[in-house]
């Protein structure tokens, strides 16, 4: 149960600091977040640009890109995700342990971008694995990374531990493997995950 | 200083007896002539142009395919002719047919003499069955993976190439992708700018006042 913002207020002016284990938990995670060390295309020049000391991916604690799947817990797919690709990018993404996160940087990644009506590029790596943060850009500026991790961080934290809206590896029902196409005569088969469909957009206005 | 390309046809020639030595002439601003070597000497002259002391043609920059559809051509013949005691001029159009071909184009440099480059073309026999040209890797390793997508995307065998594999797309793909004829498999989705070519198959996809249709 978190506790009363305006408590932690009054308990704060006499030098008494208050949270919750959750809150505790997730600011934890969420500060750590160590992405999957690996680039497709284009957009991976500026990942590692981002990565780097004009932009500092390491001011907000991602800047262990790691190399194996098993110490990572985001997956930034940069660039272009060919049909050829798919697989290996969905069987590394099921090798990653819970709690897993995806960030689909760049109109590639999103939809197949400039390469969408061709023979060989997927439309979108979401018809295979769930896709939290979507950066749109042709590539997106390294700010616009950071802009879509720092989105992740908020989906992060506001993660339960016990109530509704739990993290990936706390729920029961979804076991964490995606299932990895294999090369047809046209197209990957299945073509997409059964469960996929497009993402209906909904605008925000503030 | 590279020799031109009349005396490089004569220098192929005298060096590989029997080789059929073809100059492809271009007539834009750049031209660059290539020169049409046969398949069955095709090894023996780029082993000449490598080795020979005034060539040296070590570095193979490029490899590539070009699909030649069948085509007709017209040629318009003028000719006098005294018709009932008047000299008329008459025009008669005769169709010149040429039959489709593949093409491999090696773009040859050298390292050592700093000087090039060569277009050397080597052509199959028609687009379908006959679809066989000399590797020319054992000549110039670096051609190796460059033959290796030509074999990939135009369905092009080489043959003597040591590990003759596709290499962009996956073993079983279906077709050729950069062949002329090649269909690409039906699988439009929605976009919201479509042009050209693309807004065509959004037409058929997405007729007009539908949803999703312009």
């Amino acid at each position: 149960m978190p506790v009363d913002f305006g408590l932690a207020n009054e308990l704060k002016r006499y030098g008494v600091f208050v949270t919750s284990l959750e809150e505790l938990y997730n600011w934890g995670r969420k500060n750590s977040v160590w992405p999957l060390q690996f680039g497709l295309a284009c957009c991976a020049i500026e990942m590692i640009s981002a990565s780097m000391a004009r932009f500092d991916i390491a001011r907000f604690g991602s800047e262990v890109f790691r190399a194996s799947p098993r110490q990572a817990d985001l997956m930034i797919v940069a660039g272009t995700v060919t049909k050829k690709m798919a697989p290996q990018v969905v069987r590394l993404y099921n090798q990653m342990a819970e709690p897993k996160y995806v960030i689909a940087m760049g109109a590639c990644a999103i939809s197949g971008g400039p390469f969408k009506q061709g023979y060989n590029v997927l439309k979108g790596i979401d018809r295979f694995i769930p896709v939290d943060v979507y950066i749109p850009g042709c590539p997106p500026r390294p700010e616009a990374l950071l802009d879509g991790l720092i989105k992740l961080q908020k989906i992060i934290a506001e993660e339960n531990l016990l109530q509704e809206k739990q993290a990936t590896n706390l729920q029961k029902t979804d076991d964490g493997e995606f299932v990895v196409p294999e090369y047809g005569a046209e197209d990957l088969v299945p073509p997409k995950n059964p469960g996929w469909h497009p993402k209906q957009i909904i605008r925000k206005t503030n | 200083m590279l020799p031109d390309i009349e005396t490089l046809k004569v220098m192929i020639e005298r060096a590989v007896p029997g080789a059929k030595v073809n100059i492809v002439k271009n007539s834009s601003l750049c031209g660059q002539d290539s020169i049409v070597v046969d398949n069955a000497h095709a090894v023996q002259v780029a082993k000449f142009l490598k080795e020979s002391p005034e060539l040296r043609l070590d570095y193979v920059s490029n490899v590539t395919g070009v699909d030649w559809l069948d085509r007709t051509e017209e040629e318009k013949i003028t000719y006098k002719k005294v018709i009932d005691g008047i000299e008329r001029i008459l025009v008669e159009t005769k169709k010149h047919f040429y039959p489709g071909y593949l093409e491999v184009v090696y773009h040859l440099y050298s390292m050592q003499l700093a000087h090039g480059p060569v277009i050397l073309r080597l052509r199959t026999g028609n687009r379908t069955n006959d679809v066989e040209v000399p590797s020319l890797t054992p000549v110039w390793r670096g051609a190796e993976f460059q033959e290796r997508e030509v074999y990939d995307l135009f369905g092009i065998r080489f043959v003597g190439h040591p590990d003759l594999r596709r290499i962009l797309m996956w073993e079983g793909f279906a077709g050729y992708p950069m062949r002329k004829d090649y269909i690409e498999p039906d699988d439009y989705e929605y976009e919201p700018t479509p042009h050209g070519d693309v807004l065509k198959k959004s037409m058929r996809h997405y007729p007009p006042n539908t949803e999703g249709g312009k």
